[in-house]
């Protein structure tokens, strides 16, 4: 729907990401004007396929979808707007330096009683477990978290409702739930599972993204939120095209919807007028107008550069700039010219999601030196070789490795400068310890480190899910408080991005939710 | 200072620069702690040195006042974010009296802005609000620097006190109006300082009354007291410590800080502190200006109306109601409010209180009863005396604001 005679949209919405697309498809389809500003040439945000050496694409940033629920998916459309899978239900390979390998498939625990008969048990049990706190915590994602102290009855009804939720698991479980949800993962792991590898697998599982390691408290949630973002379901995907053809199915679909798009439309500021937000004014000077203004940019980004602090109250720009937003994650891509030997794994095994985390100390001592700003010596790594299910992405023969790398410190002591050399040489030393002949095969190599995903994708700190996800920055309390029901303090400003509940991860739940608490307070 | 020798558990409290002065002018050695400072309670009597502050001249040590030097690009426009009242009508060589607030519209601190010029100010405060300050700073240009121990401040109070500072030479002083501030020189004279003085004045104060501030570097702090207690001997000027000034303030109805509210940075219980509106300075809230701190949260709290608001009190009899409960009727079945500060007020010859009262009895003429207790000769009585809400400044001279002031 175009703008209004005026010239005034219903909704502007900054940032084409896929929280920012999500968002403009549902507030299109409540027949409001929607206007998408994407600064980048594409949109997509983070979730883009790029061309990093000339003929080889990968993904961007995130490299597996596995966390936006098939519902939504499926009230998006996004098959029908042209979504392929490339891959689904990948297993995931825990690599042993020795070579035996944990393969780890959705429904096939068959290698995992190779390694230990109890694990095979234990994980099961663990499985089930985690699949029935998922029936109580994943409704909890999907809406717009309650706000206290309002004496607002529909707040208190939001509340009870989670805590029924939970009572509901029955005693035992909501038992389990309360003593393992400030825990560390290890703590967890040790108690359930003897074989380090699953250990490793499922403490990266729990710190990927994270300024934490297996050790640090509160590690379980963010295992536990990461099984329930994706709703239960098992395993990870691979879209035809990378993530960038996710957004553009998701682009589609908001056109459908009938929201406009522009990019290379950077958003300076926002505009406020009689203390309500009213519009943004582009870089080229443009001054666009809208009732309702919308903001997938991060918290930092949003509220202390588009708006400034001048029309905030001085505690909550405190608030907001004490957000912990430093990126560890690193990642890692390299154009390889034939496919290289991993020790003990067929090229069909390679068609998973690889882990170099053998074990949670392994992890913890990578994490050891992110604490003192230094790059970890032995670095946690997850891979993917994407071209193996959709060849399209690199020449004829040729293939992408795709490689997240933890621990990458946002300020690296040393400076980022002098070191990427050194630490892209480290990452292909650590792959090159599983696949010998990886460094005959590498024709080219981009690093994109914290410093380098806060400058090419406007995320401050460079940090994947916008602002850490710790219990102190999750659920009522994110981003701030004061701004965690989508609504930041100026009326008419709303935030839907990953720094908003439930955060980050390619899962779009935030800009459903923030959509929805648009049409219910900017009727 | 404290020095190395020293344990950590004996750090003294600070001496001002006219400490010396000051133990020397003191009969009853009364001192007490201000803001990390030794200041003087009483010098010789308390209604001595309150006649000197009303009747004459009086040097008050304001040193210990908490003073920053803000300056930058958005020295303005941080001012702005920060205080209640618009400063943009406050140019160099202007001062304003204003209040700041937290997010949710609650009172802070009050002090006094010094536009010393194009953004560059002075603020002075009770108490220390750095982290305050610094928070509200993030994303302004600005630098806020605690100029406190660089700065001696000395507050000459009293309908003589123009009269004294022209006649010790601070030439065109008496065309200061009041809030103006301005650069004047002490001349050199024979006594022990011989150089000239160089220090700010402003005309601004907290008794009500005529006077002014003198705001100059530590070295020159005895100098200046040696020349206004010798210059001022034939217009009975006398130094005055806090007791008799908080005669004064109460007179003026000026507000002090953990006596008439406690800043929203230290209340724990829920519901003490307080905003500008229940503290009647609704008047230094400027909706109009654009955003400032706890800007919704006040707009709010106008919206619903006022629940509790301070107000004056004229108490029948004469004994102050310090510290009273106040009551709807005689019977002292339903409290409506409580006494912040009291005084007998020896100039207007009324029994006057500052109280927080709630909402219904808050209108000027509304009477409630204060509940006094008197202690004749250790035994303890119980009084219900009628009090009437009344305007505030209980006291306020022409000569307050009369530029040029009367030459005595």
């Amino acid at each position: 729907m175009a703008a209004g005679g005026n010239g005034q949209y219903d909704c502007i919405v900054v940032g084409g990401g896929h929280n920012g697309l999500v968002c403009a498809t549902y507030l299109a389809r409540s027949g409001r004007s929607v206007l998408v500003l994407e600064a980048a040439e594409r949109l997509g945000g983070a979730a883009v396929t790029r061309e990093f050496a000339p003929g080889f694409r990968v993904s961007a940033c995130a490299h597996l979808l596995h966390l936006m629920p098939a519902p939504l998916m499926r009230e998006l459309g996004l098959a029908g707007h042209g979504l392929k899978l490339a891959a689904q239900a990948l297993p995931t390979v825990a690599l042993s330096a020795d070579g035996a390998h944990l393969r780890l498939a959705p429904g096939d625990l068959s290698d995992l009683a190779q390694h230990s008969p109890a694990d095979a048990t234990a994980y099961a049990q663990w499985q089930a477990l985690a699949q029935r706190l998922t029936a109580a915590l994943h409704p909890v994602l999907a809406e717009p978290p309650p706000r206290l102290g309002t004496g607002s009855w529909r707040q208190r009804a939001a509340l009870l409702r989670l805590g029924w939720q939970i009572r509901r698991l029955g005693r035992r479980d909501m038992r389990e739930l309360l003593r393992i949800g400030g825990m560390c993962v290890q703590d967890l792991l040790d108690e359930r599972f003897e074989s380090g590898l699953l250990k490793g697998a499922l403490a990266l599982d729990a710190v990927l993204g994270s300024n934490l390691g297996p050790r640090s408290p509160g590690t379980v949630l963010s295992l536990l939120y990461r099984i329930a973002a994706a709703g239960g379901a098992e395993g990870l995907a691979q879209p035809q095209g990378g993530l960038g053809a996710l957004s553009e199915a998701l682009a589609r679909a908001a056109g459908a919807a009938g929201a406009q798009m522009r990019t290379r439309a950077a958003v300076e500021r926002i505009v406020v007028r009689q203390d309500r937000a009213s519009g943004v004014v582009l870089a080229s000077g443009e001054e666009l107008a809208a009732r309702v203004v919308i903001s997938s940019a991060d918290p930092k980004t949003t509220l202390l550069g588009l708006l400034g602090s001048e029309y905030l109250d001085a505690g909550f720009v405190r608030r907001v700039a004490q957000l912990r937003t430093r990126g560890l994650a690193a990642k890692l891509h390299l154009a390889l010219e034939a496919l290289p030997q991993f020790r003990g794994l067929t090229p069909a095994a390679l068609r998973g999601r690889l882990l170099v985390a053998p074990s949670p100390d392994y992890i913890e001592r990578a994490f050891n030196h992110a604490k003192y700003g230094e790059f970890s010596a032995a670095p946690m790594l997850e891979i993917t070789v994407p071209t193996l299910a959709d060849p399209a992405l690199a020449p004829p023969g040729k293939q992408v490795l795709s490689v997240i790398v933890q621990y990458a410190p946002y300020a690296l002591a040393a400076g980022w400068q002098g070191q990427r050399q050194r630490f892209t040489d480290l990452v292909i030393d650590t792959l090159a310890g599983f696949a010998p002949d990886l460094r005959r095969c590498v024709a080219s190599a981009e690093l994109l480190t914290p410093p380098d995903i806060e400058r090419e994708f406007r995320i401050s700190g460079g940090h994947w899910h916008h602002a850490e996800l710790a219990l102190d920055q999750f659920f009522m309390v994110r981003p701030v408080p004061g701004a965690a029901q989508y609504q930041a303090p100026v009326p008419g400003l709303f935030l839907c991005g990953a720094g908003c509940h439930p955060g980050g991860g390619v899962m779009g739940l935030a800009g459903r939710n923030a959509a929805r608490q648009v049409m219910r307070e900017a009727a | 200072m404290l020095t190395a020798s020293e344990p950590h558990y004996h750090q003294p409290l600070l001496k001002t620069p006219f400490h010396e002065r000051a133990r020397a002018a003191s009969q009853l050695d009364s001192f007490v702690a201000w803001s990390g400072y030794s200041t003087v309670d009483v010098f010789t009597s308390v209604e001595q040195e309150y006649f000197a502050i009303r009747n004459a001249s009086s040097l008050y040590d304001l040193t210990p006042m908490v003073k920053y030097r803000i300056a930058g690009a958005d020295a303005l426009r941080f001012l702005n974010r920060l205080v209640t009242r618009d400063l943009s009508k406050t140019g160099p060589g202007r001062v304003a009296y204003a209040v700041w607030c937290n997010d949710e519209g609650r009172l802070i601190d009050d002090g006094t802005v010094f536009c010393i010029a194009h953004n560059e100010y002075r603020v002075c405060t009770a108490e220390r609000q750095l982290d305050w300050l610094s928070a509200s700073a993030i994303g302004f240009d600005v630098e806020i620097a605690e100029v406190t121990e660089e700065v001696a401040a000395l507050a000459v109070q009293g309908p003589t006190s123009c009269a004294l500072l022209r006649a010790l030479g601070l030439a065109g002083v008496e065309r200061l109006k009041p809030f103006e501030l301005g650069q004047f020189a002490l001349p050199g004279a024979a006594r022990p300082a011989p150089a000239r003085i160089e220090m700010m004045v402003s005309r601004t104060g907290f008794t009500g009354d005529l006077g002014y501030e003198l705001w100059m570097r530590p070295a020159d702090a005895e100098g200046v007291w040696d020349a206004l207690m010798e210059e001022g001997r034939s217009r009975a000027i006398r130094p005055v410590g806090s007791r008799a000034l908080n005669i004064a303030r109460i007179e003026a109805g000026f507000l002090l800080p953990n006596l008439d509210f406690v800043s929203a940075a230290h209340t724990l219980r829920v519901g003490t502190e307080r905003s500008p509106l229940e503290l009647g300075l609704a008047w230094l809230v400027d909706f109009n200006k654009g955003h400032f701190t706890g800007r919704r949260a006040l707009l709010e709290e106008q919206r619903r109306g006022p629940t509790r608001q301070l107000v004056g009190l004229d108490i029948e009899g004469n004994k102050p109601a310090h510290n009273a409960l106040l009551y709807a009727d005689r019977s002292g079945r339903k409290p409506v409010g409580s006494v912040t500060s009291a005084t007998w007020s020896p100039t207007c010859k009324r029994n006057l209180a500052l109280a927080m009262l709630d909402a219904p009895y808050i209108a000027l003429g509304s009477t409630v009863w204060a509940e006094i207790y008197l202690n004749r000769e250790l035994v303890w009585e119980r009084r219900m005396a009628r009090a009437r809400v009344v305007e505030r400044p209980f006291y306020a001279p022409q000569r307050r604001r009369a530029t040029p002031p009367a030459d005595f």
